[in-house]
């Protein structure tokens, strides 16, 4: 299939992979010899080296956040909607580093890499890493392209998770912390939700304890459940009933059909797939898990479920960020309920008792927890005009 | 700058922590932080504004003050200011009490609706009164809660709140002899200084 990439888009990029010879202590006890990052960049550095910005990518993300691989891509990079010439992280502006975690699967170290002192795939003998790993390994990254401070890092969803780990640990080496869709920690909701993914990965009978790439095959099933109940969360009601209720175009009926849109247009009475919504969940889990590795996920609901930066610190969260020194930018979505305005806004009040500079805003928007990775134009106008000021400091500060 | 924001600011001192509730598109804040280097934080509401204070480089935060300032710890700011917003406000003296639990220091503006004006267009008319400060109808309007300069001299005394300083001044931002003499009948813009007794 050939595609005409848009004139807005940064075009065709090319992922590199770094190599680290450095050893890494890992949360959990355990250490990496050394590792590879998946990486890819955006946009030049400029002389002084002050116009970076990090991305950091969510739990199914990767290093491919903008522009297309190929002429034939069909799709972009994961935050398309958000980098490149004239976007809100403006490749014009910014030089723009995005990787793979450690632990992932899309070219970075992970369970799926070969373990150098065996010879096999790591499957589940790779380290459970957590989000101050990720950030630890990231800022060997920075190291690594002589970056001593970023101008920002940003992210969303569990990539907001390690913008707040950043913005703890490491105070001097970033200038804003840009958190969008995050939570100060998972609730038991959202840990019940995880434990229902990795039980039904673990319990597929093609999992092998994890060693199925050995017995060359995978736990499709598995992870295609995993996928499909996680998707739920993403989406609010809202939005499904949106995106299953468009063949009405009446609008008084779309209110009635709740979004349960027929497949062939009748009841099959039967265990049939009736509803489009069925056949939607059913593809998004079965395209997943071809192109996902089963202990990548059990891996990163992990970090997801252990992040809790307050843990560290007497007095909680706002003890947490005493010691940091950037602003932050945080932003929630109304009708997402994974991780819902109130744990977005419990983050913000900490910040406001440590007695650091925050913006906040609480973005009126369907689409639910997904809505991050959208063109929502209250949200992209307002993430625009927070880098273009970066963007101003910063030049500011060089002349 | 809006002639009662320079009134204002000369009551801030450099350095300092500033909260303005209600803070619009943050030209005061932005004046500031660069005139006077304070740490500053804006609440508003409108999507507009914050998008502007944004692009001032302002810090906002999207809260309603309605939903009152709980989230703030006390006495986390030198100065919070409350701009022309207090007869908008659902309930304005808990909000007094709030801002001088939060802060050391408050300054509150608003139109005074013991102007001669107001007070001969009610008694004349007998209507609420309209004018260039006051431009809505009385179904259409988010002021809900007029006062007048002796209304909020009384609201002080009741919550022991000690008044700093006084100024009143008429649409065009100028204070005169006879304002001073006679605040309640000729200001039409009251401007507090407070703080708590």
């Amino acid at each position: 299939m050939s595609n005409t990439i848009p004139s807005d888009s940064i075009g065709i990029v090319t992922p590199q992979c770094i190599h680290f010879d450095q050893e890494l202590s890992l949360r959990s006890g355990n250490v990496l010899s050394g590792f590879d990052l998946m990486i890819e960049t955006y946009g030049e550095l400029n002389t002084d080296k002050s116009n970076a910005i990090l991305i950091c990518h969510a739990l199914s993300g990767d290093h491919h956040a903008a522009g297309y691989h190929d002429e034939e891509d069909a799709k972009p990079g994961w935050w398309d909607s958000c980098i490149g010439p004239g976007k809100p992280i403006d490749t014009n502006l910014f030089f723009v580093v995005s990787l793979n975690n450690l632990g992932g699967c899309a070219g970075s170290t992970g369970p799926a890499s070969i373990n150098p002192e065996t010879g096999k795939y790591y499957g589940p003998d790779f380290p459970v890493v957590t989000v101050r790993d990720w950030v630890r390994s990231q800022v060997m990254l920075m190291d690594y392209l002589g970056i001593s401070q970023w101008a920002a890092v940003v992210g969303g969803s569990l990539g907001g998770m390690q913008v707040l780990r950043w913005a703890i640990s490491f105070p001097e080496r970033l200038r804003h912390a840009v958190c969008i869709a995050a939570a100060p920690k998972l609730s038991a909701q959202n840990i019940a939700f995880n434990e229902v993914a990795r039980h039904s990965i673990v319990n597929d009978p093609n999992f092998h304890e994890g060693r199925y790439l050995e017995a060359g095959t995978y736990p499709k099933q598995g992870l295609m459940l995993a996928r499909m109940v996680g998707h739920i969360t993403y989406l609010s009601d809202s939005a499904m009933r949106e995106k299953f209720g468009r063949t009405i175009t009446d609008l008084d009926n779309i209110g009635s059909n709740f979004g349960r849109d027929l497949r062939t247009g009748k009841l099959s009475f039967g265990l049939n797939m009736d509803f489009q919504v069925e056949s939607y969940l059913h593809y998004q889990g079965e395209r997943f898990s071809e192109n996902f590795d089963a202990n990548t996920y059990l891996l990163m609901t992990k970090a997801l479920d252990y992040f809790d930066p307050s843990v560290d610190y007497e007095g909680g969260l706002s003890a947490a960020f005493e010691n940091s020194n950037c602003k932050f930018l945080m932003m929630s979505f109304t009708t997402d309920w994974r991780f819902p305005p109130e744990r977005s806004r419990e983050i913000v009040n900490d910040l406001l008792k440590a007695g650091k500079e925050v913006t906040y805003l609480e973005i009126e928007a369907d689409q639910g927890h997904d809505a991050f990775l959208l063109p929502i134009p209250r949200y992209i106008n307002a993430l625009s005009a927070y880098l273009k000021r970066v963007h101003a400091e910063g030049a500011a500060d060089a002349s | 700058m809006r002639p009662d924001l320079e009134i204002i600011q000369k009551w801030i001192q450099p350095g300092r922590r500033v909260l303005d509730l209600g803070c619009g598109d943050g030209s005061l804040l932005h004046y500031l932080n660069t005139s006077k280097s304070v740490t500053s934080i804006g609440l508003e509401i409108d999507e507009g504004n914050i998008e502007r204070c944004i692009a001032n480089g302002v810090n906002v935060i999207e809260q309603n003050m309605d939903e009152g300032l709980s989230n703030f710890q006390p006495d986390s700011f030198d100065t919070v200011l409350l701009a022309q917003t207090l007869q908008a406000l659902s309930k304005p003296h808990i909000l007094i009490n709030e801002m001088l639990r939060v802060g050391k220091y408050g300054i509150v503006t608003f139109p005074n609706f013991g102007n001669w004006k107001s007070r001969l267009y009610l008694a004349l008319r007998g209507r609420m009164p309209v004018s260039k400060f006051m431009p809505n109808e009385w179904y259409d309007t988010p002021n809900i809660h007029f006062c007048t300069v002796t209304d909020f001299d009384a609201l002080c005394r009741e919550n022991n709140i000690k008044i700093l300083t006084r100024t009143v001044v008429d649409s065009q931002h100028q204070g005169n002899w006879a304002m001073r003499a006679w605040p309640n009948f000729l200001g039409e813009i009251a401007i507090y200084h407070i703080t708590r007794d």
